[in-house]
């Protein structure tokens, strides 16, 4: 259990039976009044951002988390499909719960899943991915808006900028914290 | 966000120039400066202030009790500028330990430690004005005095007496009303219920306010001031009431400051207020955070 001088940005308590990590804190204490400990709150499992005070004498419940090691098979209509490494049991990640990282998935690829007992419910990707360009139309020259760089769409559907000499067809890394092009990859 | 010394050089150089200026003020002013034992066999009982254990004593959280003793001794005008520790107390505006100016008055009540907060701050501030975290606060006019009831009539949606029934006083105070206070010019918020000060005097007429009075600016708390208390026998049923709280609280023996409570009939009509020093400093060194201004926040020791 914790208590309320546990509180702090990033610590992932129990809130009706799911999982929040704070995303704020602040301690404030109006003069001879008691402590309050105002938490902006993140639900792991839905993102939703909400804001609670608590005050001195309240516990809270760790909500554990594990990582595990898994391989990204496929996407259906459920959802996109991963299997343990260890167990070979399959689980399904719904699209809301991905996000963004659903752009950086390439069949087999090695992730870690962040699991709520049997519920996945995030996702550790590794940091740089290649993907394939499929649309990029070429660089028209002149065109000092952008610098040199123009918009190219890879084959997961996600759009970004790359150098004007990148083309239909190269394959490119892309780091995944930032979702930024890093190099062209050679093959 | 820890900074590192180097970068905090203008703000220390700063924050020694407050406290020497302080000084001066209180000297010119004829007060005596004082210097009080920090490690104390028991503080005042207050139910939401938690002392640092030191063996079988405790570090003080204000020099409050040792300085009133003072008064009750004849001693007229006095300040001290001290270390208070009050435990688990940490966030942007706290640290567990902190640097605190008292001043008292003998035969003065509140009103006139208002005038001298004015007069510190004019003091401090020749030019008559803060820019603090993007509010320009102007000093040339007299501070604004909005009582605690007005307060909760401009800025909440209850009373003061119906928001302590709710149990929510303190969010109110916290989240509505500070954040509002001292935006163009210093608030002096007023006349607290009686029972949110155990050691102040009530007011003449109306018992169920406390002469107290807190300055803000900028929506920071500065300060926190009294008409003193001075029947030992009310003061002994009011830090009975406290303890009893603590020790519902946790394991704190119920005892009393008893040298304190046997000087206290001897003190005579008296005023005393408590500044945070940081927080004076964060304010004029235009600081988001304590830990700006001190050399050492206890995590970098």
């Amino acid at each position: 259990m914790y208590n309320c001088s546990d509180l702090k940005k990033g610590l992932k308590i129990l809130i009706d039976g799911e999982p929040h990590v704070i995303a704020g804190f602040d301690f404030t204490k109006p003069g001879k009044g008691q402590s309050l400990y105002k938490c902006k709150l993140r639900n792991m499992v839905t993102g939703s951002l909400f804001d609670r005070t608590y005050r001195s004498g309240e516990s809270f419940v760790p909500a554990s988390l594990v990582e595990s090691d898994m391989q990204f098979l496929y996407q259906d209509d459920s959802g996109y499909v991963f299997m343990d490494q260890k167990n070979y049991e399959q689980i399904v990640l719904t699209e809301e719960v991905l996000g963004n990282d659903k752009y950086f998935l390439v069949d087999n690829m090695e992730v870690k899943v962040l699991m709520f007992g049997e519920r996945g419910i995030g996702l550790t990707l590794p940091i740089f991915v290649n993907l394939r360009v499929t649309i990029s139309d070429p660089w028209v020259k002149g065109d000092t808006a952008t610098g040199n760089n123009k918009p190219a769409t890879v084959e997961t559907g996600y759009t970004l900028q790359v150098p004007a000499f990148v083309d239909e067809g190269t394959l490119i890394q892309i780091d995944t914290r930032t979702g930024d092009y890093v190099t062209r990859v050679k093959e | 966000m820890s900074l590192c010394l180097r970068e905090k050089h203008d703000r220390l150089v700063e924050r020694a120039r407050i406290v020497q200026t302080i000084r001066a003020f209180f000297i010119e002013s004829a007060f005596l400066e004082i210097e009080t034992p920090q490690r104390i066999p028991l503080n005042a009982p207050e139910a939401n202030i938690a002392p640092v254990l030191s063996g079988n004593w405790q570090l003080q959280t204000s020099p409050e009790l040792a300085m009133k003793r003072l008064l009750a001794a004849g001693y007229k005008n006095i300040f001290q500028i001290s270390h208070c520790w009050r435990d688990e107390e940490r966030g942007r505006k706290h640290l567990p330990e902190f640097t605190m100016l008292e001043w008292y008055r003998s035969h003065c009540d509140y009103t006139q430690l208002m005038t001298d907060c004015e007069n510190l701050f004019r003091y401090l501030l020749p030019q008559a004005q803060i820019d603090y975290q993007g509010h320009n606060i102007i000093l040339d006019q007299p501070f604004e005095r909005l009582s605690i009831s007005e307060a909760f009539e401009r800025y909440t949606d209850t009373s003061p007496l119906q928001a302590i029934a709710e149990d929510r006083f303190d969010e109110l105070i916290a989240f509505s009303i500070e954040p509002q206070l001292g935006l163009k010019r210093p608030t002096i918020l007023y006349d607290y219920p009686a029972e949110l000060a155990s050691l102040a005097r009530c007011k003449t007429g109306h018992p169920e306010l406390a002469e107290r009075f807190e300055l803000y600016i900028a929506g920071l708390e500065l300060a926190n001031a009294f008409s003193e208390l001075n029947d030992p026998e009310e003061q002994r049923q009011r830090f009975s009431k406290e303890a009893g709280i603590i020790s519902t609280n946790g394991s704190h023996p119920n005892l009393l400051p008893e040298p304190f409570l046997t000087d206290l009939q001897n003190m005579p009509a008296a005023a005393g207020i408590a500044l945070g020093v940081d927080r004076l400093v964060m304010l004029l060194t235009d600081s988001h955070s304590i830990d700006q201004v001190v050399a050492f926040p206890p995590e970098d020791l």
